[in-house]
């Protein structure tokens, strides 16, 4: 292997960057003259790359870099009790990478270390106990798929088109893979008192948020996660140890966990009474409402993705349900007049988020699109005019309804509402 | 074990050889996931001569059966433990601990600790949350849901000050504090006078005005037309008309006219 002199890497250095920017502009079906990104030779084919240690822990391509994370300021008061996105309009498939898991925070990130942290088991049970990290690891593992949505995902958007993305419009949601221990697992050890009825769960942060949990909840499917896709939780999702509760609303799967109390009645805690109730418009609230219902969007073509050009497009989207596995996906190009079976390809599981498209030859006429999910309890995702009827506009949580992106003939996208 | 130099596997079994000096000795032997104990054999004599002499021996030095004990995981937690962390207090008053405070006590603590973020008068500052006002709002077109038009219990403010206020300061206020602020945050919503003094016996009482305004999700009854045997794929409305743009709005991150936060 030869290496190049300083000079000529910068000479191609300097025809690498003009020929890139000559192809990010459209290109045309037959060339006219032979392609730079062909007949010139890039730094990448000649020049030796990074060796192996060069990132310990990888990190995606500097040309990914807009692929990130982002909040929304106006939202919240400060940054410690706030949120920020999943860049939904940049990612497919199913699985959402670590990093890009959304945030929401109500006493910023803590700094658990986990051979300090401890979790309290006690209440209405016989023996009240402490379990370090060490032992839940040594506890029969699971490994399961589930989606976290944050109740009040698409919560900017009742009152109309607001925001312009998928990011921001969806993306308090992501869908990972947890592994930890069957939560009934440890109760039937322990022995609960058959008259309780509910589980507080507490976080260790400086929120020390709590939640109620239905004991039948609990003894069906939840989990102490501690680890997400293979690798240990994100500090921002609790490291060491999260609650996972499949399909409910994500303010639930209390993050640094560290008690659980057993109990005859819910707490009714400021998490669940003055946040987490959903205002109707007769002034009156539903509580409680802890399943998420099913939901989808198109993630591309949305307003963030580049502008599409006229001919072949995949139109890519995710639907999920809190009830159940998606059966069904339905895209229309029209605005909801009409439909066609959207395609899923990718695993479909119980309370985990799928991956459906649409292959279509556009001719750049404008569309009006939309997606709508159906579950399998036979729930079908309503239209927003449909949702707002019944859950008026001041719920602030549960909005899930179908989404609409006006794709304009000159291939770009916006977030609209429709009749 | 140092006297072991090789262990070979043969055909009979494992053939233990001893160069040094032949006694009649214990050794321990691999057997099966543990050790077993057995008379250690004579140069090149097979093992399986000896397969009586180890059943004779098993169990001397084996390792002995896991116990119940050991396969408990975690431990009791300690009275004291417990007291530490059982910070919970729920609307029946279970878990709200000795203590008092009262109206005045509470304002001068509100100004010093509080109303940096929640306003002199609980109205809020900036987008910090309010705390009082707001009486009779929630029908409204914009309703204004504070501690007092809001929220069902008392006993959730003492919950919701004792773990996570001052914000930032979580867990700094002593129990006589915090039911001095709950009673002057009741105290601001009109919810108790003046001379209210909080306490644990009498914060379970309190009548919050919004208290009867929940009740439990019933979605699969109020909103069963959204199950739907078969969805209309053709003609199902008339042609889609477009009633509101987001760009109108304007206020994505990254447009020009989007908020911006000091």
């Amino acid at each position: 292997m030869s290496n190049s002199s300083p000079p000529d890497r910068h000479r191609l250095g300097r025809r690498a960057l003009v020929a890139a920017a000559a192809t990010t502009l459209a290109m045309p079906a037959t060339a006219a003259t032979p392609d730079p990104a062909i007949t010139t030779l890039p730094d990448w084919s000649q020049i030796l790359g990074d060796g192996v240690q060069a990132h310990p822990y990888g990190v995606p391509s500097p040309f990914e870099k807009h692929v990130i994370r982002r909040d929304v300021e106006w939202l919240t008061a400060g940054q410690q009790s706030s949120v920020n996105f999943t860049p939904l309009h940049a990612l497919d498939g199913t699985i959402t990478p670590n990093g890009l898991c959304f945030e929401r925070h109500h006493g910023g990130v803590a700094a658990v270390d986990p051979d300090q942290h401890r979790l309290m088991i006690h209440g209405m049970m016989a023996k009240p106990v402490v379990l370090t990290m060490q032992d839940l690891k040594r506890l029969p593992r699971m490994n399961r798929i589930y989606f976290l949505e944050c109740a009040a995902n698409s919560g900017m958007e009742w009152r109309g088109a607001q925001l312009n993305g998928a990011q921001f419009t969806h993306g308090m949601i992501h869908n990972v893979q947890y592994t930890g221990v069957s939560l009934r697992s440890v109760f039937e050890t322990l022995g609960i008192d058959p008259r309780a009825k509910w589980v507080m769960a507490e976080g260790a942060d400086a929120a020390g948020l709590n939640r109620s949990i239905p004991l039948a909840k609990a003894m069906d499917d939840c989990m102490l996660a501690f680890a997400m896709n293979g690798e240990a939780l994100r500090p921002e999702q609790g490291y060491p140890l999260r609650l996972v509760v499949p399909g409910w609303q994500g303010n639930m799967w209390v993050k640094w966990l560290r008690r659980l109390k057993i109990g005859d009645a819910p707490w009714e805690t400021r998490e669940e009474t003055s946040k987490y109730t959903d205002l109707l418009a007769d002034g009156r609230a539903r509580r409680s409402t802890f399943v998420m219902d099913a939901k989808s969007v198109i993630t591309s073509p949305s307003p963030q993705t580049a502008a599409s050009p006229r001919g072949r497009m995949v139109i890519s989207g995710i639907a999920w349900s809190g009830r159940g596995s998606v059966t069904r996906v339905d895209v229309s190009l029209d605005g909801g007049r009409n439909w066609q079976a959207a395609r899923i390809d990718g695993p479909v599981q119980s309370l985990a988020l799928v991956r459906f498209y649409v292959d279509l030859d556009w001719n750049g006429q404008e569309m009006l699109l939309q997606s709508r999910a159906q579950d399998s309890t036979g729930y079908l995702q309503p239209s927003k005019p449909d949702l707002r009827k019944i859950r008026g506009v001041n719920s602030i949580y549960h909005n899930n309804g179908i989404q609409t992106w006006l794709l304009r003939g000159d291939g770009v996208c916006e977030n609209v509402e429709v009749s | 074990m140092g006297f072991v130099r090789m262990l070979k596997y043969l055909e009979e079994g494992l053939l233990f050889v001893n160069k040094k000096k032949q006694k009649n000795f214990l050794i321990l032997v691999p057997w099966g996931r543990g050790w077993r104990v057995a008379v250690k054999p004579r140069y090149g004599e097979p093992l399986r001569t000896l397969v009586m002499t180890v059943f004779l021996c098993v169990g001397i030095l084996a390792p002995s059966p896991i116990t119940a004990a050991e396969l408990l995981v975690g431990r009791p937690a300690l009275p004291a433990e417990i007291a530490a962390w059982d910070i919970d207090a729920r609307p029946d008053g279970k878990g709200l601990p000795p203590g008092q405070g009262n109206v005045k006590q509470g304002e001068t603590l509100y100004l010093e600790r509080c109303a940096a973020c929640h306003g002199e008068f609980g109205e809020g500052a900036g987008r910090w949350p309010e705390l009082a006002g707001g009486a009779g709002t929630l029908a409204h077109d914009r309703p204004f849901k504070t501690v007092g038009s809001y929220w069902p219990h008392a006993t959730t403010a003492f919950d919701y000050i004792r773990r996570a206020m001052p914000f930032g300061q979580a867990q700094s206020l002593q129990a006589d504090e915090i039911y001095a602020l709950v009673a002057f945050i009741l105290n601001l919503n009109d919810i108790v006078k003046d001379d209210f003094v909080a306490s644990q016996d009498n914060l379970a009482t309190i009548k919050m005005p919004n208290a009867a305004g929940f009740y439990d999700d019933d979605r699969e009854t109020a909103e069963r037309g959204f199950w739907v045997a078969n969805p209309c794929m053709t003609d199902c409305k008339p042609p889609a008309r477009i009633t509101g743009h987001a760009g109108a709005i304007d206020v994505t991150p990254d447009s020009k006219t989007a908020p911006k936060m000091e």
